[in-house]
């Protein structure tokens, strides 16, 4: 404990790193139970895939701070990911599979091809688990997330009825003239936001774990859709925070940590639902 | 007063045409029934009525005060809401969504209007219970109370009994025959069950090879229902 107190007041940028995984976690899992719902968690790993590429371009391309380019490209891809899922021709999860897996694939050769840093394999596997880019935040990039996080979450409490309607029956909601296509393209914006963030926290390849453990968790045991966000909500933090903690104390990669801890928690509430189900029967 | 009128509707997607020269109205109070076999178009003029998707030609106007997204809308259930979770209280208010425009919460008016018609269909007592561990029955009713925050004008109904059983499906009759009688709402169900729909409607529309609209009793007098009686009970054996 003293030596955790000792780390917290000595460096900053463990300081940064609680603050922006904190807030990431938030925000990951508020939009996560709408996602999980709506059958959109492949989306999520698409589009982090993607995030990757970009990441790899902007790179090559030698642009100073990575995630101005990251971000627009991974919401348009956001966007179009939507529009294939609408459009019949190539199916939703074809579409999401065929952008993710090729983005990911010509990420890794562009930045084998041009790679100016002497550890390469070293610079791909933290940018896909996020091994230590948390810890190296800039000052820049801690208010940039902060603030993007503020708009993430007022964006969700305004819109928290709207995004319910839509996500419990959009044909309901757009027969009764509820503007579902502008509620599903500000979903799809809200999460590509949200994992070009959380990309600096568990990496591009386990963002969909922030994603998904919180909702899945918490619909183990709450059975109201308000309930059940505030906890994953709840979950999400908790985790988060542990996770952090642990590995900075052990010396462990932050992402994969916080996913591990994500996991214990999942096994604890499926047990807890188990157990206050066979009471309720 | 005509609150729905057709004419000359074709329904379909892109080129595929699947009913032609539609005609009908729907008059203010009226218990319109559709009927007709698999496949031959019900579901698509559910769809156009609703302004999920757009006719191919011909017009469909809406008047008597009724605007396009007045229609209450009792779906068919659908997959992701069989493992939802949420509490029937949320699922009626968001019946009440399209109405609040940009005001991102709900008032308390909202909130006794939501109760209100919770206590229309019987289900206050469910109003904290999560939806998904309701009997078919009184989840049939829940998205009902929502349909009737969202409209006090006209409903659509889509096989409002399929999956319940004989003495739930005659409740379910009585529960909107009853809505339609004392409340005046106007009701549009799509029905398989043509006895039922002999029963309680006043008009029929018939969609098939050949098109029928009329009173009821002018559809008993026609040739189209024997055939078509006969042929359900045909299939039943």
């Amino acid at each position: 404990m003293n030596e955790l107190i000792y780390t917290l007041t000595t460096y900053s940028f463990v300081r940064y790193a609680l603050i922006v995984g904190v807030l990431i976690a938030l925000c990951s899992s508020l939009l996560g139970v709408t996602l999980v719902l709506k059958r959109f968690s492949f989306i999520g790993d698409g589009l982090s895939h993607v995030a990757f590429g970009a990441m790899a371009v902007a790179t090559v391309i030698g642009i100073a701070d990575n995630m101005l380019f990251t971000m627009p490209v991974t919401i348009i891809c956001a966007v179009l990911l939507l529009r294939t899922g609408q459009n019949t021709k190539i199916k939703g999860d074809a579409a999401v599979a065929m952008i993710s897996v090729g983005s990911l694939a010509l990420g890794y050769l562009l930045m084998n091809i041009f790679s100016t840093s002497s550890n390469l394999s070293g610079d791909v596997c933290s940018t896909l688990f996020g091994s230590t880019s948390i810890l190296t935040l800039s000052v820049f990039e801690v208010w940039l997330c902060v603030a993007l996080s503020i708009v993430v979450v007022v964006l969700f409490i305004l819109f928290y009825n709207k995004i319910f309607a839509v996500t419990f029956d959009e044909n309901f909601a757009k027969a009764t003239g509820v503007h579902s296509e502008f509620y599903n393209l500000l979903i799809a914006v809200v999460i590509a936001v949200i994992i070009v963030l959380a990309m600096n926290l568990v990496g591009s390849l386990l963002i969909s774990a922030l994603v998904i453990f919180p909702a899945l968790s918490a619909m183990r045991v709450f059975k109201s859709f308000k309930s059940v966000t505030i906890c994953s909500a709840c979950f999400s933090v908790v985790c988060a925070l542990l996770g952090i903690i642990i590995s900075v104390l052990f010396g462990t990669p932050v992402g994969s940590t916080i996913v591990a801890v994500d996991i214990v928690a999942f096994f604890l509430f499926w047990l807890i639902g188990i157990f206050a189900g066979g009471k309720a029967k | 007063m005509a609150q729905i009128i057709c004419k000359n509707l074709s329904l379909g997607y892109d080129s595929n045409v699947i009913v032609k020269n539609l005609n009908f109205t729907v008059n203010s109070g009226d218990y319109l029934c559709i009927v007709g076999e698999n496949g031959s178009g019900k579901s698509t003029l559910m769809r156009t009525l609703l302004s999920l998707q757009k006719s191919l030609f011909g017009e469909l106007e809406f008047s008597d005060g009724l605007k396009p997204n007045e229609i209450g809308y009792l779906p068919q259930q659908t997959f992701v809401q069989r493992d939802f979770p949420a509490s029937v209280f949320e699922i009626v208010l968001s019946g009440l969504c399209s109405k609040k425009g940009f005001k991102p919460f709900y008032s308390k008016e909202d909130k006794a209007l939501a109760l209100k018609n919770m206590k229309k269909m019987e289900i206050e007592n469910l109003k904290n219970r999560c939806y998904r561990e309701l009997s078919g029955g009184q989840q049939q009713r829940v998205l009902l109370a929502r349909a009737l925050c969202a409209t006090s004008k006209a409903l659509l109904l889509d096989e409002p009994v399929s999956g319940l059983d004989p003495m739930l499906t005659n409740q379910m009759y009585e529960l909107i025959y009853n809505l339609n009688k004392k409340e005046k709402i106007t009701i549009i169900m799509i029905s398989h069950d043509i006895e039922s729909a002999l029963k309680y409607s006043t008009h029929i529309l018939h969609i098939g090879k050949e098109i029928f609209f009329g009173t009821k009793q002018e559809y008993l007098n026609s040739n189209i229902v024997d055939g078509f009686l006969s042929n359900s009970k045909g299939g039943a054996q």
